[in-house]
């Protein structure tokens, strides 16, 4: 994404709190995912490309305190498996062995019986993995299931896309980046009251006809 | 052979037939008038034909898998030239296990070959799938079991060529359809079988869909499996649907090792379980 296409957002969406606002969003899908398949408890691990490593995003459930923030290598396991290949896995110990799920372990001591991974894809970009561990263990698996998991996915792939632009966005307006000068002049003209907001606005105007920029209508 | 003979020597494909030159290309074979499952694979255990497993690596020697004819790691240097190695990690997350066991276990007498193109972390990871899937190709494997696909629109084009390369040499590619409505490669292309899951228990269950671009179907749901440690789980997905129509490829080639991958698909579909009544 382009600093421009950052801007917009930036200004677009407000941006101060937004992260906060996506990242409730991302924590009530897991609640929704969770209860919807009646399972011990979901995340949300977010794909770290610099350090190629998956971050615990949202959690509900079993690890709710622990897994948090928590990171581990993206290329292993089988949230590593499901990001590498974009595809959605359905997984369970049918004979309760205690190295199962190691990744979702390590760290945690809670070791889930069984596991539905889906990738957040949006548009050609993987964003990170939607899990939900511990079905009831009666309950066997079906494909209605597969697609319901993959329609949460699609949801929270949205939910994480607007999470990451609000922070790219936050990020301009705490000054990171030499455009990051006007996202702060927008937000403090919109901030000032109607006469100077006025004021300001015609100075941003001219300011834009100098430097040879279209202003609007 | 015809008489047209390349500049470099080499003797040209036959782009057309000349008449009198129908013998030719006359089949080895004689297709019966109902292809039936017994013609088909009918006391085949799969012998000799060699099977690659493109995917997380497979644990060599685990029970339900049995011996690997080799095992490869692929990498990607820094001038973008593809690394074999021998692989010496086994298998990553325990996928390609599954998928090499359910292979076996449909098809016991074939040979297991692994071509790992995960683990490496996540950067890079399409090149190296495309590497992997070309060291495949120049392997020569009769069959390529892939249940996995890529988002990347770059990478598409490669694929399809790989993909296209791979029919015309008799190297049958066997891929995973995408378990979510997006757009992936490359089990898209016709030049691959391409197969999603039913519900079914019974591993030799199949069924032609004719709305492709899915065109079989297989069991993938609920299958007790080979995973890494020596383990045994129970999983479900199209990744797991694919091993089962390549176990089922293999007990066919086995058989009928002249059949090209048109024929192959045409058994396929002659012996699907909703066209030859599974017979």
């Amino acid at each position: 994404m382009t600093e421009e296409r950052d801007l917009r957002a930036a200004v677009a969406s407000g941006v101060v709190g937004s992260a906060e606002s996506f990242q409730a969003l991302l924590g009530a899908i897991v609640q929704v995912a969770r209860a919807i398949f009646g399972a011990k408890a979901s995340s949300i691990l977010l794909l770290d490309e610099e350090t190629d490593e998956l971050v615990f995003e949202a959690v509900v459930g079993e690890g709710e305190e622990s897994l948090l923030g928590m990171r581990f290598p993206a290329g292993h396991g089988i949230a590593g498996w499901v990001l590498a290949t974009r595809t959605p896995l359905v997984i369970e110990d049918v004979r309760k062995d205690p190295r199962f799920a190691a990744d979702v372990a390590e760290g945690t001591g809670y070791v889930p019986s069984g596991l539905m991974a889906a990738p957040l894809l949006h548009d050609e970009e993987i964003l990170g993995v939607l899990e939900v561990l511990d079905r009831p263990e009666n309950a066997r698996f079906s494909l209605q299931e597969m697609d319901l998991l993959g329609l949460f996915a699609n949801q929270a792939a949205i939910a994480v896309d607007l999470l990451l632009r609000a922070r790219r966005a936050e990020r301009i307006l705490e000054g990171e980046g030499d455009l990051g000068v006007v996202a702060r002049l927008a937000s403090a003209v919109s901030a000032l009251e109607e006469e100077r907001r006025e004021a300001g606005m015609r100075l941003l105007h001219d300011l834009a006809g100098t430097l040879g920029a279209r202003t609007g209508p | 052979m015809p008489e047209a003979v390349a500049h470099a020597g080499e003797t040209l494909p036959a782009w057309s037939l000349p008449k009198g030159e129908v013998d030719r290309i006359a089949l080895s074979m004689e297709w019966p008038e109902r292809v039936t499952r017994e013609w088909a694979w009918g006391g085949s255990q799969g012998e000799g034909v060699r099977v690659c497993i493109l995917d997380s690596g497979v644990e060599g020697g685990h029970p339900l898998v049995g011996e690997l004819e080799s095992a490869v790691s692929i990498t990607v240097g820094e001038g973008d030239e593809t690394i074999v190695t021998e692989d010496e990690l086994g298998d990553v997350s325990g996928h390609g296990t599954a998928c090499a066991g359910i292979v076996r276990s449909l098809a016991p007498g074939c040979s297991l070959s692994s071509v790992r193109v995960l683990g490496q972390g996540f950067k890079g990871s399409g090149n190296i799938l495309l590497a992997g899937l070309r060291h495949a190709v120049e392997e020569g494997y009769d069959l390529v079991n892939m249940s996995l696909s890529t988002t990347k629109k770059p990478f598409a084009a490669i694929l399809h060529e790989l993909a296209d390369s791979a029919y015309f040499r008799r190297t049958v590619l066997v891929a995973s359809a995408h378990n979510m409505p997006v757009e992936s490669y490359p089990w898209k292309f016709s030049s691959v079988i391409s197969v999603g899951s039913h519900e079914e228990p019974d591993p030799l269950t199949f069924f032609y869909n004719p709305s492709p671009p899915v065109e079989f179907f297989g069991r993938g749901v609920n299958v007790e499996v080979a995973w890494a440690g020596g383990r045994t789980v129970s999983v479900s997905g199209n990744s797991f649907a694919t091993p089962h129509l390549t176990g089922i490829c293999a007990l066919i080639l086995a058989k009928h090792p002249e059949l090209t991958p048109f024929q192959l698909k045409n058994v396929l579909y002659l012996t699907a379980s909703n066209v030859g009544r599974g017979e």
